[in-house]
């Protein structure tokens, strides 16, 4: 199978890749997301608990 | 509780202190990253490059990899919500609170991915970009419930209150969800919708079914991959006062 | 005080407190009536298509009309403090909300079937499908009250819970909504309609026994 035949999904590549490419776009968001903001939470808390150690 | 054997109720102890939670989620997810990458690949390789085309549908029965693993996780998770829940409210297991909320935006993207990819199935087989099939319909009113427990949690302020108020609703909902099924699908045979859900192959070949499967349990690996890495996020945000917190701050400057 | 007897008087205490606002009591209809009467506004009047919708733009109606009367199901003894007294109390807590949701359906869910014959001849229902659209009135409506007071046990602590309560109670409505209008649908055609009456007969008693106890949970975590 080429690689044009196997993009064209026997003419349902508008229907095909767009489902294929929101279902990826649902699972990195899910992952990304609570990564990014632990991320952002624990530099905000170092922030805040280096305010309070230098007092 | 005097029946639970002494080893897993230790186990259960130890693993529901926060703390150990957290060192334990940082350890597996790497592994269950590489288990879910190895059964992703193989799915989508035997479902899009090996597997045969369909007879009557084409290319776009591939949609099927997806779509059906996505609805079946959408209900999966939701049971899986209903029982923390229970747990919950029996044994106040704050980590069953935290993995229950941590679960509810994932299975709401899988709910949205099966009505997603549903409707782009649907739409070169029956014309329309909706119909009012039956499990369509279910999956529309399962995303509701899902909505229902994020919203209430985010209206509830204290957060323990607002886990025992899902953890209520997620038992309601769970034992709603066969009756919702069984009425919506009396309602379609009733209201005859167009000819014979395509989506419901009675006899899929082998070649077809093995993909399907793979992708299915891909799906579950990816589940316990997102689910960790929010009940990490909602772990520190309840926990920010506490001593495990401030070590872990130490130790990451 | 024994049981029964504490539910009696819960009974009684909300029909009164409900009767001194006896002008109150007629908004659930008028609401009922107003939403019947917008859709024909809005599809046109032509009576084929009126007939058709007619069990579905009822029931749907009957199930907004519910819907918006949930709230007062706790919300003045919330706002009172007499909620929390009925938590303190040594009854048990189900039983007195089994008591409050029974006074509620008396006052709006009932009611409703007054207005029934007045919708069935704005939308031309078939006189043969009149019987059981009371008889689905009846048995759905407590249903409808019973399945709300969860939803308004888990929301009644918010300050603007009235959006989320919708959104919590109408997915659980759905297959009560199902049964209802599907047999009023097939009364009208003259079919026989014993098992959708059965099968709302059979959600109304689960949820008799299932409800209070749930709605009693929630309030307890609501009201703290």
């Amino acid at each position: 199978m080429s690689w044009e035949s196997f993009l064209y999904m026997g003419g349902y590549a508008v229907y095909v890749w767009p489902a294929y490419g929101v279902t990826a776009l649902v699972l990195i968001v899910n992952i990304v997301l609570p990564v990014l903001q632990r991320k952002q939470l624990l530099r905000e808390l170092t922030i805040k608990q280096k305010r309070s150690q230098a007092r | 509780m005097s029946w639970i054997p002494a080893p897993v109720s230790r186990f259960f102890h130890r693993t529901s202190s926060p703390p150990y939670f957290y060192a334990l989620a940082d350890r597996f997810i790497p592994w269950l990253t590489v288990i879910f990458i190895v059964l992703l690949g193989a799915g989508l390789y035997g479902g899009l490059y090996l597997a045969p085309t369909d007879y009557q549908q084409g290319d776009s029965y591939r949609i099927i990899y997806i779509h059906v693993p996505a609805a079946w996780m959408s209900l999966f998770i939701y049971v899986l919500m209903a029982v923390m829940g229970g747990i919950a409210l029996i044994w106040r297991m704050k980590l069953a609170e935290v993995m229950l909320i941590s679960s509810a935006p994932i299975g709401a993207g899988f709910t949205f991915v099966a009505l997603v990819t549903g409707s782009l199935w649907g739409k070169p087989m029956w014309g329309t970009w909706w119909v009012w099939d039956a499990r369509l319909t279910s999956e529309l009113i399962l995303l509701f419930l899902y909505l229902g427990v994020i919203s209430l949690y985010g209206a509830i302020e204290e957060k323990r209150a607002a886990a025992r108020a899902v953890s209520i609703l997620a038992l309601v909902g769970v034992v709603n969800i066969p009756i919702i099924h069984y009425s919506v699908q009396w309602w379609n045979t009733l209201h005859q919708g167009p000819t014979v859900s395509k989506m419901d192959k009675p006899s899929i070949h082998v070649s077809m079914l093995v993909p399907l499967l793979l992708m299915a349990v891909a799906f579950k690996f990816y589940y316990l991959i997102a689910v960790l890495q929010a009940a990490k996020l909602e772990l520190l945000k309840r926990e920010t006062s506490s001593q495990w917190v401030k070590a872990l701050l130490e130790k990451q400057a | 005080m024994p049981i029964i007897g504490a539910f009696w008087a819960i009974i009684r205490r909300d029909l009164l407190l409900a009767f001194r606002r006896r002008a109150e009591m007629a908004n659930p209809l008028f609401f009922f009536v107003l939403v019947v009467t917008l859709f024909p506004l809005a599809v046109g009047a032509q009576p084929n298509l009126l007939r058709t919708m007619a069990p579905g733009v009822i029931w749907v109606s009957a199930l907004l009309a519910a819907l918006l009367s949930l709230d007062g199901l706790f919300r003045s003894d919330f706002d009172d403090g007499s909620l929390e007294q009925m938590l303190l109390s040594p009854h048990a807590l189900s039983i007195l909300v089994l008591g409050k949701i029974i006074a509620h359906w008396l006052v709006t869910g009932l009611p409703l079937l007054l207005v029934a014959p007045l919708l069935a001849v704005f939308l031309g229902l078939p006189e043969q499908a009149m019987g059981t659209l009371w008889l689905t009135l009846i048995l759905a409506t407590p249903l409808l009250s019973l399945i709300g007071a969860i939803g308004v046990a888990l929301t009644v602590g918010l300050r603007r819970g009235g959006m989320l309560l919708s959104l919590l109670v109408l997915p659980l409505y759905v297959p009560v909504l199902i049964f209802a209008s599907g047999a009023v649908d097939r009364a009208a055609s003259g079919l026989p309609v014993d098992a959708q009456l059965n099968i709302l007969l059979a959600m109304l008693l689960s949820a008799l026994v299932l409800v209070p106890l749930p709605t009693a949970a929630a309030l307890k975590m609501s009201v703290n």
